[in-house]
C-alpha cells in the first residue's frame, strides 16, 4: 500500500518534471541504501538483538546473539537497458548501527525508472580468500576446506530457549559438494526486486530484511535437525540459499 | 655512555634552538607493519593525538621498566609484563607491591594497536592504551602509587625532564604525557614471525601433524576455535570480541558484565590471542588453567552450562566437541606454531 502511493507520488513529481523540462531531460540524482531489519515486523537493531526472543515458522522459541551478513554488487538498471553498478560490498553486523547502510558516495546517476539488485554474499570473482582486509580483520572468513572465500551470514543464538536451550550457528556461504576430492558449489544468490522504482530527485531507497523469512520460505527451517555444523552440510547451505531469496524487500523510497 | 650523548644531545639541540624554541619537532617513528599483517588486515590504529616518535617510544621504554612509578619502588610494569613471557608473567594471577594478589591473570603485549575497538583488559573496561596505562600506577593489587608522587618523582629526576623535553617539547612532566610515552612503546610490540606466519609467507613448512591441527581449528564440526580465535588471513589470532566460552555455571568475576551493567554480558571476557602460548601460561582471565592440554580438555569435555554461553560453544550438555586425543595432539601442535621466538627474543 504504502510502495502503491510512494510510486504514485514518484510518478507524480516525475511527470511533472519532464513536462517543465519540455520532453524528458533528465536531472541527475544521488542514489543511497537505507536498511532496517525486522523479524515479521518488528524492528530488529543493536538495542534489542540480544534480548529479543523470537518464534520461528516451524514453532522453535529462539534467542539471537550475533548476526553478520555481506551484501555487494549493488546495481541499478533503468528502463534504457543503462545499469548503474556501485561499488564496494556492505559489511553489517547488527551490533553496530554504523554499518547498516549502504553508501554509494553520492553516486550520481540521471533520474529515470529503475529496478534494484545486489547479490547475497560474493559472486564467484569476488569470492577470494583473503581479499579484503576490512573482512579479515572481522574473521569473516570461510575456510579454505570449504571453499574458501567469506561467510555470507552468521547468525549465532539459542533455539528451544524455552525447554532445553542449544545452540545453533547458522552460517551460510560456499557448498562442498563432496570431498576426496573436494568439489565446491558457488553458494551466492543474486536478488532482483521487480518493481519499478520512479527515482525523480536524490533518493534513498529503504530496504527491509526480514530475518524470520531465512527459516520460512520455501523451507520452514527445523533447527531439531539442522542446528550446528551447517558449515559443512550442503543440503543446509543449499536450503539456505533457497531460503535468502524472500528476505529482502524494497520498504519505502525517499526523494 | 648514553646518558652523556644524550645530554650532549639535548645541550646541543636547546643551543642551536635558542632562537627557534618551537622550530625542533620529534622525530617520527611511525610502526614497523610485518607483511603478514599489511597484506592481510587493516591499518593499526594510533591516536592522532599521540604519534609515534624516537624520542616517546624510548622514554615509554624507559618508563614501563623503571620501578619509579610503584609506591615503594620495588615495582614496574615489566614486573606483572616481563619480556621473556611475550610481556605477561607466570602467575595465575600477579601480586602487587603489597605481595596481595589480584583476581586476574595478566596479559601479554603485543600487536596493542591492532585491537581495533580499542578495548583493553579481559573485561574490556580500559577504552585505550593511553587511559590504561593510568590505572596500574594507582591500583593498589598493582603498584599503589598516586599519580602526584609519581609526577613529582618524574619532575625531580636528572634525566626524565629532558626526556619529556625531546619526547613531548616540554619538561612540565604530566600523567598524560607519562601515558602517552608509555602507550608509544606498548604499540611497537609487535609479534609476527612465528613457524605459522613463516608458513604463510611460503618461507617455512608445516608437519602434517601442525597441517591437521590447523584443520580442526577450522572445522566447524571439530574445534570451530577460529570463529573467535583468527584464522591464516585474520594473523592477530583473536577477534578481540567478549565471549564466554564456558568456563564456569556461575560466576565469581562478572567480566564484561560488571563494566556494561548487563546481565546478559555476565561471564563474558575478551578473547586472547593465541600468538606466544608457550611462554603465557598459565591461561584464562584467572589463570586456571597451567598447561595447553588442560585448555584443549576444557573445550573438548570440560564446558559448564550458563545463561550467556557463547552459542559458538557446541555439544555444550556432552561438555563440548568431544576431540580424540590424536586430535587433540594435533590441536596442539598447530598452536604451539603460532608462537614466536624472535619476540621474545628481541624484546629480552
Ligand atoms: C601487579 C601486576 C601488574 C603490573 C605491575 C602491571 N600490570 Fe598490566 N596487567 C596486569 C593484569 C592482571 C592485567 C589484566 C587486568 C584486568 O583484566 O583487569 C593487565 C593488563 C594490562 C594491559 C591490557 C592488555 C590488553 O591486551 O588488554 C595493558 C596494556 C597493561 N596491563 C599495561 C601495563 C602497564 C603499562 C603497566 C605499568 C604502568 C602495567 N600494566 C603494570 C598486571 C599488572
Ligand atoms: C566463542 C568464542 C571462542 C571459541 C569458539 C574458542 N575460544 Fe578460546 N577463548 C575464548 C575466550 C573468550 C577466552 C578467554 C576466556 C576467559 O579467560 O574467561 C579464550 C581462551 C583461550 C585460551 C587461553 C589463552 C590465554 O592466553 O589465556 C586458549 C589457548 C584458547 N582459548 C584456545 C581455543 C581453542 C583451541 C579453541 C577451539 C577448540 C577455542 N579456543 C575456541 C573464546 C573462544
Amino acid at each position: 500500500m504504502k510502495r502503491l502511493i510512494l510510486l504514485a507520488i514518484s510518478f507524480i513529481l516525475f511527470t511533472c518534471e519532464s513536462e517543465n523540462t519540455n520532453g524528458g531531460t533528465l536531472r541527475n540524482i544521488t542514489v543511497d541504501f537505507e536498511f532496517i531489519h525486522t523479524w515479521d515486523g518488528t524492528v530488529i537493531d543493536n538495542t534489542n538483538l540480544t534480548t529479543t526472543t523470537v518464534t520461528n515458522e516451524n514453532g522453535e522459541t529462539m534467542s539471537m546473539s550475533r548476526l553478520r551478513y555481506l551484501l555487494s554488487r549493488f546495481q541499478l538498471l533503468n528502463s534504457n537497458g543503462d545499469i548503474y553498478g556501485f561499488n564496494g560490498y556492505k559489511f553489517t553486523d547488527l551490533s553496530d548501527i554504523t554499518s547498516y547502510n549502504f553508501s554509494t558516495n553520492n553516486f550520481i546517476i540521471p533520474s529515470g525508472t529503475y529496478t534494484l539488485k545486489f547479490i547475497w554474499g560474493f559472486n564467484e570473482a569476488d569470492n577470494i580468500t583473503g581479499a579484503y582486509p576490512d573482512l579479515n580483520s572481522a574473521s569473516w572468513n570461510w575456510p579454505d576446506m570449504l571453499g574458501g572465500g567469506y561467510h555470507f551470514l552468521q547468525l549465532d543464538g539459542m533455539y528451544n530457549i524455552d525447554t532445553t536451550p542449544s545452540p545453533y550457528n547458522f552460517h551460510n556461504g560456499t557448498a562442498r559438494v563432496s570431498t576426496n576430492p573436494n568439489v565446491f558449489e558457488q553458494n551466492f544468490v543474486e536478488i532482483e526486486f521487480t518493481e519499478d522504482m520512479v527515482l525523480s530527485g536524490n533518493a534513498t531507497i529503504k530496504i527491509e530484511m526480514n530475518i524470520a523469512e531465512l527459516f520460512k520460505n520455501p523451507n520452514a527451517w527445523d533447527l531439531n535437525i539442522y542446528d550446528t555444523p551447517l558449515m559443512p552440510n550442503y543440503d543446509a547451505q543449499k536450503m539456505m540459499q533457497q531460503n535468502v531469496e524472500s528476505v529482502f524487500s524494497i520498504d519505502e523510497i525517499f526523494q | 655512555m648514553n646518558k652523556g650523548i644524550l645530554l650532549a644531545a639535548v645541550l646541543l639541540f636547546l643551543s642551536c634552538s635558542s632562537d627557534d624554541q618551537n622550530g625542533y619537532e620529534p622525530t617520527p617513528m611511525p610502526l614497523e607493519i610485518p607483511q603478514i599483517f599489511s597484506e592481510n588486515i587493516i591499518a593499526p590504529i594510533i591516536p592522532n593525538d599521540n604519534p609515534q616518535t624516537v624520542e616517546g617510544v624510548g622514554l615509554g621504554k624507559k618508563l614501563f621498566f623503571d620501578t619509579i612509578l610503584s609506591a615503594d619502588g620495588s615495582q614496574s610494569c615489566a614486573s606483572c609484563h616481563s619480556p621473556q613471557s611475550a610481556f605477561t608473567d607466570n602467575f595465575a594471577t600477579s601480586a602487587g607491591v603489597n605481595g596481595i594478589a589480584g583476581t586476574r591473570n595478566s596479559m601479554p603485549l603485543f600487536n596493542l594497536a591492532w585491537n581495533y575497538n580499542e578495548r583493553f583488559t579481559w573485561d574490556g573496561k580500559e577504552l585505550s592504551l593511553e587511559r590504561q596505562a593510568e590505572e596500574p600506577v594507582q591500583n593498589p593489587l598493582e603498584m599503589h602509587s598516586n599519580w602526584n608522587d609519581v609526577i613529582e618523582r618524574l619532575q625531580t629526576h636528572q634525566e626524565y625532564p629532558q626526556l619529556f623535553d625531546l619526547a613531548f617539547n616540554t619538561s612540565t612532566i604530566t600523567k598524560e604525557l607519562t601515558t602517552k610515552a608509555i602507550a608509544q612503546f606498548e604499540r611497537t610490540l609487535i609479534s609476527a614471525n612465528s613457524k605459522f606466519d613463516r608458513y604463510s609467507l611460503g618461507i617455512e613448512t608445516l608437519t602434517a601433524q601442525e597441517l591437521n591441527g590447523l584443520d580442526i581449528f577450522l572445522r566447524e564440526d571439530k574445534g570451530d576455535c577460529f570463529h573467535c580465535h583468527g584464522n591464516p588471513n585474520n594473523p592477530l589470532w583473536t577477534n578481540n570480541d567478549f565471549h564466554n566460552n564456558g568456563l564456569d555455571a556461575t560466576f565469581t568475576d562478572l567480566g564484561l558484565g560488571a563494566v556494561t551493567g548487563d546481565p546478559n554480558d555476565n561471564g563474558k571476557f575478551r578473547t586472547p590471542s593465541l600468538r606466544n602460548l608457550v611462554y603465557t601460561a598459565p591461561y584464562m582471565h584467572d589463570g586456571r588453567f597451567t598447561t595447553l592440554d588442560q585448555v584443549i580438555n576444557h573445550y573438548s569435555e570440560g564446558l559448564q552450562n550458563s545463561p550467556t554461553i557463547d552459542p559458538l560453544m557446541k555439544q555444550i550438555n556432552q561438555g563440548g566437541v568431544q576431540l580424540t586425543d590424536q586430535e587433540k595432539a594435533d590441536l596442539k601442535a598447530f598452536l604451539l606454531t603460532l608462537s614466536d621466538p624472535s619476540f621474545v627474543e628481541s624484546n629480552n
